[in-house]
């Protein structure tokens, strides 16, 4: 082959290479033999805020206004999360016989499946727009500004997915443990109810929790047209940082002797 | 020559095995509780040196578990020697039990670039080499079937094809040549020729002795993690064969 110098001179093309091919695999792979394919991904959001709309509204007579956007807004984040560092827990798991054999950069697999994820937020976000529009939420300038929460949300989200991805080989249990623990995150994030409902005595439940500040954030743009303050984009930033650099340092740590334990 | 493209170097590889594999944190915990965490030590390769020149086909025998796969594992550059050192000058194609990169639930075609990208080579570059890909594997009628669907011949012979399209530096062929059957078996052989004749560094694995007669100049045997003999390959293979044989 004429372009043989791709192999070795230029590692960086060759790691995005496998990315992108990765994935294109999650994605395929996902999708493969559902008769509705890729639309799933703008349905399945709409039919969960469907559903909350009709238990909290209806029943709950929980007074948000516009409850379905506030909602949807909240959940999507919040499960770009849950389905990036789930899955990504598992990467290096179920590619462990490449990672036998071939020599790879390993952090490939799980940002693969932060990046699947991410472009199914994406889709997600196409959905809150078409609910915005229903609903009668008026689109504001802010809402170009959404990227910015989406950065911050993805730092943190790749620290998490790193460090899962990494203890996983070495105690498998944490997969058991982790679905538990993201139920439990899921309730004590403000998704469904105000803040307000809150007592004093327990906000440090939600401030202390950095999915709420980025929930917030992107909430504030879409609902409010406001762009929070210095405060909150530092809180965000850190947090993701800081979540990014933890997980780098574990999986690096850890990565050589992923081998001998799969 | 003096074009050593592998050069290892009084290489040792320390294996922990644990008695029962402590795979998750109850039992971890446990065994730190009583003080049991032990593990047994395994060496599955002891002082082994040895270099490779550019052009040379080398041939590795030895019996299950001598540690053949473990130094090809080092030169893939997948697994760090615990003492020693070793270095490869130059890209290296790894065919250790072929399809391990495939996804099984995608059809040969996604494979071939998902497998290609592992390899080192882009969307544009597999294009090119596509049609040649399944020429060789002759997989024409099922170049849009899922890969789970597949015998294991032809999964086997779709990763020989990928992996020998590229004209790798170093070719590294973990016990190929069993697989598909005799006709696609000759191709291999064939296929590995032209590229031990392009000049190309070829270290092959192999429990049959006449494939490394025939492909190999030159041969080394590991016994137990240590080396026997290194040399040229119809003297290495005759002992090896006189000493196993009886």
């Amino acid at each position: 082959m004429s372009n043989r110098w791709f192999n070795t001179s230029l590692p960086v093309l060759r790691g995005y290479n496998i990315l992108r091919e990765l994935v294109v695999r999650d994605i395929k792979v996902r999708y493969r033999r559902s008769f509705l394919g890729l639309f799933w991904t703008l349905l399945s959001p709409l039919l969960t805020m469907m559903v909350m709309t009709l238990v909290f509204s209806a029943l709950f007579k929980m007074t948000i206004p516009h409850f379905p956007v506030y909602f949807l807004a909240g959940s999507i984040l919040f499960s770009f999360n849950t389905e990036a560092t789930t899955s990504a827990m598992m990467s290096i798991f179920t590619n462990g016989s490449l990672i036998k054999k071939v020599s790879i950069p390993k952090y490939l697999f799980p940002m693969a499946r932060v990046l699947s994820a991410l472009i199914n937020l994406g889709f997600a976000c196409l959905a809150l727009l078409i609910v915005m529009i229903i609903i009668g939420v008026p689109f504001r300038a802010t809402l170009f500004i959404v990227p910015v929460p989406i950065v911050y949300l993805v730092l943190f989200t790749t620290g998490i997915s790193l460090a899962l991805a990494a203890l996983t080989v070495f105690f498998r249990d944490i997969n058991h443990l982790y679905s538990v623990l993201v139920m439990l995150w899921m309730y004590m994030t403000p998704l469904f109810y105000p803040v307000s409902i809150i007592p004093d005595g327990f906000s440090w439940i939600y401030k202390l929790n950095p999915m709420y500040y980025y929930i917030e954030y992107f909430r504030s743009l879409v609902l409010e047209g406001v762009i929070p303050g210095v405060t909150h984009n530092v809180i965000c930033l850190l947090s993701g940082v800081l979540s990014l650099l933890v997980g780098m340092l574990i999986f690096r740590r850890l990565q050589d002797r992923f081998i001998l334990h799969m | 020559m003096t074009d050593r493209i592998v050069e290892i170097d009084d290489v040792s590889m320390l294996f922990n095995l644990s008695r029962e594999k402590v795979d998750n944190l109850k039992e971890y915990v446990i065994r730190i509780m009583n003080g049991k965490h032990t593990t047994e030590q395994f060496w599955a390769l002891r002082h082994v040196s040895l270099q490779i020149h550019k052009g040379e086909s080398l041939g590795l025998v030895g019996l299950n578990g001598s540690g053949k796969s473990t130094l090809l594992k080092m030169i893939a550059g997948v697994l760090k020697p615990t003492k020693g050192r070793i270095e490869v000058r130059g890209s290296v194609a790894p065919l250790i039990e072929l399809g391990a990169g495939f996804d099984l639930e995608l059809t040969a075609r996604e494979n071939v670039f998902l497998n290609g990208a592992i390899l080192g080579y882009s969307r544009t570059e597999m294009r090119e080499s596509f049609d040649e890909i399944i020429a060789f594997s002759e997989l024409y009628d099922f170049v849009d079937v899922p890969v789970k669907n597949f015998s294991s011949g032809m999964v086997a012979r779709l990763g020989f094809s990928i992996a020998t399209i590229s004209r790798p530096d170093i070719l590294i062929a973990d016990e190929i040549l069993g697989v598909g059957d005799m006709r696609f078996q000759k191709k291999c052989e064939s296929r590995i020729k032209e590229i031990v004749d392009a000049g190309a560094t070829v270290i092959l694995v192999s429990h049959s002795i006449d494939s490394i007669k025939k492909l190999c100049s030159t041969a080394a045997w590991l016994h137990k993690g240590e080396m026997m003999q290194h040399g040229r390959a119809d003297t290495v293979c005759q002992a090896y064969v006189q000493r196993m044989g009886s």
